[in-house]
């Protein structure tokens, strides 16, 4: 689904992808860790398609397309999907009316009609109960005032309104409490399937407690250094990052 | 012959017009002294510094109309906030539309300027009010020296006035540049709580100079809500004089929406006699092409315990230019004041400019004040989150500034007014948000 060759990107002239290859294929799990300012975050931009970054080197293949090109909103009309680890605050549009927009500007780009009130209720009903949110919460402005849980809670709703091919949830455990952090885990869980990948960015293992991983990817300084399996991740968090800092200077 | 002298000029064939025995003729003659001597505000004077009325004035203004011009209510009925029971006091060139309007006198006046300058029956009301707020610059002056025609509002003590009042002037374009001077005057007794929404629309592209002046007398605990929409054509002029007067605990809100227009300058001024009084002035401008929208403030806090509250929001594309300038006095004697004011801009038009100066006078030890103002772009990363949601540019973009100016319409108590201008601003940045915002 997703093929990343030797990807090198930049920002102000600032080299930070130094060269990372990944392949996820449709149904797994792929967890990519790191020590902070290792690249991970910059991935996750890169991959959704912000302006800022540049790509000086490689391509990211998405379904066999080079989608280098496209732009945030025809990324995300193919099926990519991005959990930011800090949600805008929208005064004065509300939760419900975010998706319907999202949601209808998708179906223009291909072509459909918008979705019909009553299907919308519908989905934003079973949606919103899949991660126990509650009917007040949706008429709330968009992430104005929400709490971190909340935001994060958010995010993992519009990921289930948008039913991506490809989710890639950016540092999706920072700011959670357990309870939240369990809710927002049950909500990924529920929605993964044969036909979707989820990629989850992160700097501890905590999250792949509740989202099991079939891959794990160390990254550091702008490349993918070390890969395995979720044991992989038990090892970093017991002895931390150095180790492979170690192994890659060596 | 300039502007200024077809004015002077005009003035005695005016006077004859009207009634010369009223008590307002030597109102009216002090003031176009004052306007002979001063004359139209230059760039030289520190108020006018960002706001040039040369292109304005070099224009050959038919001063009266000449002709009477009548509207059917179908034509224009998209002005009006039509879908709620109001009270409605209409012009048309600057004179009044009887067929068009709804006023009453149940309990209440809500009628003409032109009656209440000329009847024994307001006297006293006119004695007691009429030019007593306005300030005696040039400008307003000039009003005052042509005052003759406009809205009279007087709402008699514990009266909730159920709908809302609309003021409306039109302008046909008939004949083929206009001048006129609404006059307003409106007097709220104690514990009486009114509406008003003032609109000045032309209905072709001829151009049109208004210059408006609006005195409000808001009595103890009285509460006065006031909306301007202003959305006129690119050949339509606007200089809006308003001047509150408020006795204690009274609230009054100026909503300013300015959406259109070639210029309008908004001279909008409290002044607060009386204690725990509440002001509110809140504006959203969205301007393109040429356009050009001042906004020149000032809140006079004169006795104890009293707050003001000032949020500004403009977005300028295009060439367009916005100036801001907003004065907070605040006296001696005025202790345990809390002022506020703030005014943000977001330049989306790569010649657009904004000129924003906050002026705080502070005499008091014991006060509250804060003032901000900011000027930005579009922030990036919000852009980001919504086009990563499949919301193309332009559309996120508008949301963007739909969001940016949106807490301005948080104390619009008015739903359908609320509603309509929702649909301006979606309007104005050119696109159908998918929702009825």
């Amino acid at each position: 689904m997703l093929k990343i060759n030797n990807l090198h990107a930049s920002v102000e002239d600032k080299s930070i992808l130094k060269g990372v290859n990944l392949e996820v294929k449709a149904g797994e799990v792929h967890a990519i860790m790191g020590p902070n300012g290792s690249g991970k975050s910059t991935l996750a931009s890169v991959i959704a398609g912000k302006e800022e970054y540049e790509v000086t080197k490689g391509g990211i293949f998405f379904e066999d397309e080079n989608i280098e090109e496209l732009s945030a909103e025809e990324r995300a009309h193919k099926g990519i999907f991005m959990s930011f680890q800090y949600p805008v605050e929208i005064p004065g549009v509300s939760v419900t009316n975010f998706m319907k927009t999202a949601i209808n500007e998708t179906r223009k780009a291909k072509g459909l009609e918008d979705m019909p009130a009553k299907d919308m209720l519908k989905m934003i009903r079973e949606k919103s109960e899949l991660l126990e949110i509650d009917r007040k919460f949706l008429s709330r402005s968009l992430n104005q005032g929400f709490s971190g849980g909340e935001k994060k809670r958010n995010e993992i709703f519009q990921m289930a309104m948008l039913e991506p091919k490809l989710a890639i949830l950016d540092e999706t455990d920072s700011g959670l409490d357990i309870d939240a952090l369990r809710i927002v885990a049950n909500g990924v869980n529920k929605l993964k399937n044969a036909d979707n990948a989820v990629v989850v960015i992160t700097h501890y293992q905590r999250l792949l407690d509740y989202i099991i991983p079939d891959f794990v990817h160390v990254i550091h300084n702008g490349k993918i250094v070390k890969s395995g399996t979720k044991e992989l991740a038990h090892e970093l968090e017991e002895k931390g990052y150095d180790w492979i800092k170690e192994e890659v200077n060596a | 012959m300039d502007l200024k002298e077809k004015l002077i000029s005009s003035f005695l064939a005016f006077e004859n017009q009207v009634d010369l025995d009223t008590y307002v003729h030597d109102i009216r003659s002090e003031a176009i002294k004052t306007f002979e001597d001063q004359g139209f505000p230059s760039k030289k004077e520190e108020a006018w510094k960002y706001t040039s009325l040369n292109s304005i004035i070099k224009q050959d203004y038919s001063v009266f109309p000449k002709q009477e011009n009548a509207l059917e209510y179908s034509e224009i009925k998209k002005y009006f906030i039509h879908d709620i029971d109001s009270y409605k006091i209409v012009f048309i060139d600057g004179k009044y539309s009887s067929h068009l309007s709804q006023t009453t006198h149940d309990g209440m006046d809500i009628c003409l300027m032109s009656a209440a300058l000329t009847k024994p029956k307001y006297r006293l009301v006119i004695e007691n009010y009429f030019n007593k707020v306005a300030i005696k610059d040039s400008i307003s002056s000039l009003n005052t020296a042509f005052s003759n025609e406009g809205a009279y509002i007087h709402i008699p003590k514990n009266k909730l006035v159920q709908k809302p009042i609309q003021i409306i002037h039109f302008s046909t374009g008939n004949e083929s540049s206009v001048m006129l001077q609404p006059r307003n005057l409106i007097v709220v007794e104690e514990n009486s709580h009114v509406q008003i929404i003032e609109r000045h629309q032309s209905l072709n592209n001829n151009p049109v100079l208004t210059n408006s002046v609006t005195e409000v007398i808001a009595k103890k605990r009285a509460i006065v809500d006031y909306y301007k929409v202003q959305n006129d054509n690119n050949n339509a002029s606007l200089i809006d004089n308003t001047f509150i007067h408020q006795k204690q605990e009274s609230h009054c809100a100026v909503h300013t929406f300015s959406f259109g227009g070639k210029l309008t300058r908004n001279n909008l001024n409290f002044y607060q006699h009386g204690e725990r009084i509440d002001s509110t002035l809140k504006g959203i401008t969205i301007i393109g092409d040429k356009q050009h929208v001042d906004h020149n403030t000032l809140v006079h806090h004169i006795e104890p315990n009293c707050e003001s509250h000032q949020d500004y929001k403009g977005i300028f594309g295009d060439s367009s230019t916005g100036v801001f300038n907003g004065k907070v006095v605040v006296n001696k004697e005025a202790q345990k004041t809390n002022a506020f004011q703030a005014n943000n801009n977001v330049l989306i038009g790569d010649k657009a400019t904004i000129n924003t100066k906050p002026q705080l006078e502070i005499f008091a030890d014991d006060v509250k004040c804060s003032h901000g103002c900011t000027i930005g772009q579009l922030d990036d990363n919000a852009m980001f989150y919504l086009r990563s949601r499949g919301i193309p540019e332009k559309e996120a973009k508008a949301l963007l500034m739909y969001a940016f100016s949106n807490n301005v319409l948080d104390s619009v108590k008015i739903p359908e007014l609320k509603n309509r201008i929702n649909k301006l601003i979606a309007n104005k940045l050119g696109v159908n948000i998918g929702f009825n915002l």
